[in-house]
This record gives structure tokens, sequence and C-alpha cells, in this order.
């Protein structure tokens, strides 16, 4: 039978309500996943290289001589205060490395993401109008190209042709050295502080070094969302309430837009949403293999040198993004599905 | 067209449909007629071409299908005028209402939007509180209150979205409504409502009706004359009273036996199915089933016939007997059999 509409409020109240129990079971995962290997983390990074005697001092201080539940209560704690430990091998907070790193993750997945829903879209809406055309069967080939390449892959070709080849991009780091040195830091995100700053050089170098790793781990999730949207315009094409606009006598533009695009995208929400984790280790994959000093790049430094504490904070943090993610998803779902708020 | 000529006069219509196994010929030779202000019933059980023969009119055959023939709306060839043409006539000439109302509005739009969308397309030049007021006036006419306007499908009910569908179709006063088992979907108390506003129509607008079902009930209700349809073809056409009293075609005697035995003594039907029409039988393609088949109706295709008491019909039963071959009115032995063992 028929059911109001719920208010968008009292869906997100509902919604965030839910967050809780997610989050308590990601950390309890995080933590105990930290814990599978055998010895201390301590011990794990530094044994060896340095006298016992401080490496019990350093045990005892990070908690490590505690039965695991302490620790495990400890853990729950510290993450409630965003305290996320602190390095051991470079004694770093690691909410600093998130803050001065993840700045630099943020501005590369968030021109990624443009990248991804500009092309991925684009093409896939073109693809599926005009099924079965040249332009489809193109289209369909790129995006099973993209998609199966590994993003070190992508990147190196990218880097041997853009780099290398043409000299007209550089393929390393998130700007040149003598532009990293003067650019003051407000923000971390290089193109916002080269705009205060105000020196369109500096802007200029920032771009040039962030097309390609933006384009690589871009085209990547691209990949996916050709296919999705290409399959979800051909279905909602075939759709009851397609057949019926058109016997209303609604011109076709509309047809295509108004009723089967806006439809064709919703579950594309979803499914970006499901990627996050294709997105995070493409992040991880795509700073490698640029030298963009990101949360990924640092977290692959770190699992080099067996620095458990700094991976189970960028780890946790990561745990978090995935949640918040989640719950962004199922917002803008509810904004743009009124099925979705019951 | 002459002042009484018919609204809509479909004239050996045939449609096919690409399949994998063949072409499928959904439609075979179809000539009907409607008048304003006239209920046409189309009756036969499901596979007969019914929904077909309602979407090749307003053309909105799918992608691989092939139509000819012609279908004349008040005198305009519909097979012959652009898509542009054909898409204005959609909805100010000819609405359709579709059988199964509960997919058939956009999810994500709300009511109003479907009504603003559909008026200004055909009218853009309409005032914003014009098109409300047209809107809500249809909507009032279907008993779903203005306070829904602004709701989504999904917080409406099968009845109450099959009433937003019609009054959706009616917003813009159609010629020729064809309304393709619009109840099948729906429970019988929301059958009988929606019967009588489309009665309504009839009587207020002087609209003209194709009433496809595959329910007799509805049919001797409602309509002023009937089709019969099977295997894509008119078996017989008529004046219902006439159709229903003294059936001619056998086929819709079976039909109408198959109705009334439900209250009598248990249930009649019609042994068999309708035939697939990829490869449907040669001559009569009713001949497999029917309790009267002869041998001339396995030999040639019956030629139709218009009978003394007013319907046309497409039977050996009722001649020409000059072209039944000789012994051609010997019982089909064959077939007895069949249906024997069947039973
Ligand atoms: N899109 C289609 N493609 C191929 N065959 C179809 C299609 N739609 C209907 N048919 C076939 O055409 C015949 C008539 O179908 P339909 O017009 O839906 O009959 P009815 O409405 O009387 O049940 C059936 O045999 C059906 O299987
Ligand atoms: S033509 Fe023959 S088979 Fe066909 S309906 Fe008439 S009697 Fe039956
Ligand atoms: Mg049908």
């Amino acid at each position: 039978m028929a059911k109001p509409t719920t208010s968008l409020r009292t869906y997100a109240l509902t919604r965030l309500a839910l967050v809780l129990p997610m989050l308590w079971i990601l950390l309890t995962l995080v933590f105990f996943m930290m814990r599978v290997a055998p010895g201390d983390p301590v011990t794990a990074a530094l044994g060896g290289r340095l006298p016992e005697k401080e490496l019990q001092e350093r045990r005892h201080a990070a908690g490590y001589d505690k039965p695991l539940i302490v620790q495990y209560v400890d853990y729950l704690g510290d993450v409630a205060r965003l305290n996320f430990g602190t390095t051991i091998t470079d004694d770093r907070p690691v909410t600093d490395v998130i803050i001065e790193n993840g700045s630099a993750t943020l501005e590369l997945t968030f021109w990624a993401m443009v990248v991804a829903l500009s092309v991925g879209i684009g093409l896939g809406l073109v693809a599926g109008r005009l099924r079965d055309s040249g332009a489809d069967v193109s289209i369909r080939m790129f995006g099973i190209v993209v998609y199966a390449m590994p993003a070190f892959f992508l990147g190196f070709l990218a880097q041997l042709l853009f780099g290398e080849r043409l000299g007209w991009l550089p393929t390393s780091g998130r700007a040149s050295p003598e532009v990293q040195f003067l650019l003051p830091t407000h923000t971390h995100l290089y193109l916002i502080d080269a705009i205060i700053y105000g020196d369109w050089a500096t802007f200029k170098d920032v771009v040039l070094h962030l097309i390609l790793p933006a384009a690589t781990l871009g085209l990547i999730i691209a990949g996916v969302l050709i296919r999705l949207v290409r399959v979800n315009v051909l279905q909602t094409m075939k759709g009851d309430y397609i057949e019926a606009a058109r016997a209303r006598g609604i011109d076709e533009k509309s047809v295509v837009y108004r009723h089967a695009f806006k439809n064709a995208l919703v579950p594309v929400v979803t499914v970006l949403g499901l990627q996050v984790a294709l997105l995070m280790s493409g992040a991880v994959l795509t700073e490698t293999t640029f030298n963009w000093p990101g949360i990924g790049f640092e977290l692959v430094r770190y699992l080099n040198n067996r620095d458990y504490i700094a991976v189970q904070g960028i780890i946790t943090f990561f745990a978090l993004i995935v949640i918040f993610v989640s719950v962004l998803i199922d917002f803008v779902n509810a904004w743009i599905d009124p099925r979705v708020r019951y | 067209m002459s002042a009484n000529g018919p609204v809509l006069d479909v004239r050996d219509l045939r449609v096919w449909y690409g399949s994998t196994r063949g072409a499928v010929r959904a439609v075979d030779g179809v000539s009907i007629q409607i008048r304003a202000g006239e209920v046409l019933g189309l009756v036969g059980e499901s596979g007969c071409g019914k929904s077909t023969l309602g979407r090749g009119v307003m053309g909105l055959l799918p992608d691989g299908s092939a139509v000819d023939g012609q279908v004349l709306f008040q005198d305009t060839d519909l097979l012959k005028v652009s898509d542009r043409q054909l898409r204005r006539m959609r909805g100010p000439d000819i609405a359709l209402i579709f059988q199964e109302p509960m997919t058939r509005l956009n999810p994500l739009m709300r009511i109003e939007d479907h009504f603003s969308e559909t008026i200004t397309a055909h009218e853009p030049k309409l005032s914003k509180a014009e098109v409300r007021r047209r809107s809500l006036e249809a909507l009032g006419g279907m008993g779903i209150p203005p306070t829904r306007f602004r709701n989504y499908p999904h917080e409406f009910s099968g009845g109450m979205r099959q009433r937003i569908m019609i009054a959706l179709a009616l917003v813009l006063r159609p010629k020729l409504v064809i309304a393709d088992e619009p109840t099948t979907a729906l429970d019988v108390l929301v059958e009988a409502q929606i019967l009588s506003i489309l009665a309504d129509l009839k009587r207020n607008f002087d609209t003209a009706l194709l009433l496809i079902t595959h329910n007799l009930g509805i049919v001797a209700e409602a309509c002023d004359r009937v089709a019969v349809m099977y295997a894509g073809r008119i078996a017989e056409e008529g004046d219902a009273r006439t159709v229903f009293s003294q059936p001619a075609h056998p086929y819709t005697r079976e039909l109408l036996r198959s109705v009334i035995s439900l209250n009598t003594t248990g249930l009649h039907y019609i042994p068999g199915a309708p035939p697939s029409l990829i490869d449907p039988p040669a001559a009569c393609k009713f001949h497999p089933r029917c309790p009267d088949a002869m041998r001339v109706c396995a030999q040639l295709a019956p030629v139709e016939q218009r009978l003394s008491a007013g319907q046309r019909v497409e039977c050996w039963l009722h001649g020409p007997g000059d072209r039944i071959p000789e012994g051609g009115r010997e019982p089909l032995e064959q077939e007895r059999i069949a249906v024997a063992e069947e039973a």
C-alpha cells in the first residue's frame, strides 16, 4: 500500500545511527588483523637495531606489554579521539601523515574522480544511446582495456609516452622541487595553495604534475563506469515508463535525457560507493608509480620498513573513509531516488 | 473525413516481429473501424496479437518489427506520417493505457512532473497555472485528491496508479483511447471503478475507445461492438449483443462457453493453446482446436462473410459454399483423435 515519503532528515538520522555498529566492526577487524602477525610491532620494525633494553622501554611506552583486551580498548579510545598513534620508524604522529600526505591523496583522488565521472558517464551514455554503432564498439573496447590494465602499468605507459618520448608532462611528484620549496602551505592542497599564493607559473607547474597521475587513476575507474552506465542505459531504455512516455508524445530527446539517463545513473551512485576500495588500491599504486607523496605512497613505505603502528594508523583511517563514503553515497541516493527514503 | 465516418479505420494491418526462430506474424491482416463515442472490445486468448494491434496503431512497435497495411486516423495514414508528426498525435489524438500500472510511471518523477511534461510537450505556450489547473482537473476526475499531486509514484497503490495513468492519458482529451487490458492487474473492485470511468469517457467527450481484454464479462458490460481475435486475425466482429447471443465462429462460442461454465458446471476450457505465430497451422489457424473442423478447414483459409445478423466472420461453416471443394464438409478425422487424447 502507499506509504508517505519520509523526510530526508529522518532518513539521515536513521542512517547515521547505523554508522556506529559498522564502525565498531571495521575497527575490530583492523585491530585483530594487525595482531595476527607473530611478535610485536616494535621488534618487527627495530629489532636488532636497538639494544634490548630500549626496545623494552618502547614496547612499554606503546602499551604492547599490556593484555590484548586492554590494548583493544585503548585502541578504540584512541581512535575515538582521532589519535592514530605515532610511527615507530620516524616518530611522526600518524595524524600528521594523514594531514600532510592525505591532502596529496585528496587532491589526486578528487581530480581522478572528475576524470572518471566525466569520461565514464559521458562515454557510457554515448555507448548506450548508440548501441552497436562504431562509437559503441570502440568505447566498449576502450573501457575493457583501461579497466583490465593494472594502475602501475597504465601509469608506466603514460610516463613513457608523455614524459620520456614527448617530454610534455612531468612524471614524478606533486610539483617541481623549487616550486614545492617556495610554495607556502595553507591547505596542503597545492592547487588551492597556488591560487592563494597567486603565482600562475606555480599553478601551471602543479597542474602539469597532476595530469598524468589523475588521468591514470581516473581512467581505471572510468573503465568500470563505462560498462555499468552503458548497460544501465540499455536496460532503462527498455523500461515500461519509457514506452509510456513515448505513448504520451514526449519527444525523443526528453525521453532519453529526462527519463532514461537519470534513471540509468541511479545504480551508478551505489556502485561508485562500492568502488572506494578500487579507488584506494588504485591510489596506492598510482602514487607509488608517480612518486606522489600521498598517503598510499607512505603506506607502502611504512610497510617496507615494517612499521606496523604507522600501517595500523593509516588503515584505520582508510576504514573511516570507507564508512564516510558509504554514508555519503546513501545520502546522495536518497536525495535523487525518492524510493530509498523509507 | 465524412461527418460520421470512423475515427480509426485499420485496413489489412500486418505486423511482424523478428525473432531468432523466424518472423512472428503477430497481426496478420486485420481490418477494424471505430467511430466517435463507440467502444470496440477486442478479445481473444493471450498471445493472439491484441497488444501488438494496439501498439501497431500507435506506431509503438519495438526495433526489429515490420508493419504493412493502413492505419487511417481521421483519414491520415499513421504508417505514412513522419516520426515527428506521429509524436505530435500521440497524446492529443490517440492515447494508450497500459496493462501494468506499477511500472509505467517514472519512479524519479513526481506525479505533477508527469503531467506538466505531458501537457507542455503538446501545448508549450500554456501558463504554469493553467497546466496545473488542467492536471488537477484530470486527476480529480479520477478521484485523486490535489494533496497527492506532488507525491512520487511509489506512494500510490496499483489501482491509484492506474487511475493516474488514465488521467495522464485523458488530460489532453484524446479522440481515441486504446486501453490494453487496463484492469487485468487490478482487483475486482478497482476493475469496476475503472470500467465506469471509461464508460463516462464516451458519454462525456464522445471519445472512441478500443478496449483490449481477455475478459468477456467486461466486453458484455462495456462494449458496443466486439472483435474476436485469434492467431493474428479477426475471427468474428459485430454488435456485442449479437455476437454474444448468436456467436457465429466456433472460437467465439468456445470462449463464451468457458466463461459461462465458470458459474455452472465446472471449468470448460478450449483444449490446447493459441498456436505459435512463427509457424501457425495452415488454412484456418483454429482448425487443430476446433470441435467443428472439416476437411476444407485444413486445406483452404476461410473467406470473410457478412451474416444476416450483422456480424462478419471467417469460418467455413458460414460458406461460401461454392468455394468448398467436394467432400470438404466431411469432419476432419485426425484432429478429433488429437483432442480426445488430450482430454
Ligand atoms: N517484442 C516481441 N518480439 C517478438 N515476438 C513478440 C513480441 N511481442 C509479442 N510477441 C509475440 O507476438 C504474439 C502476439 O503477442 P501480443 O500482441 O502480446 O498478444 P496478446 O496481447 O493478445 O496477448 C505472441 O506470440 C508473442 O509471443
Ligand atoms: S473454418 Fe473450420 S476449423 Fe476454422 S473455425 Fe470454422 S469450422 Fe472451425
Ligand atoms: Mg497483451
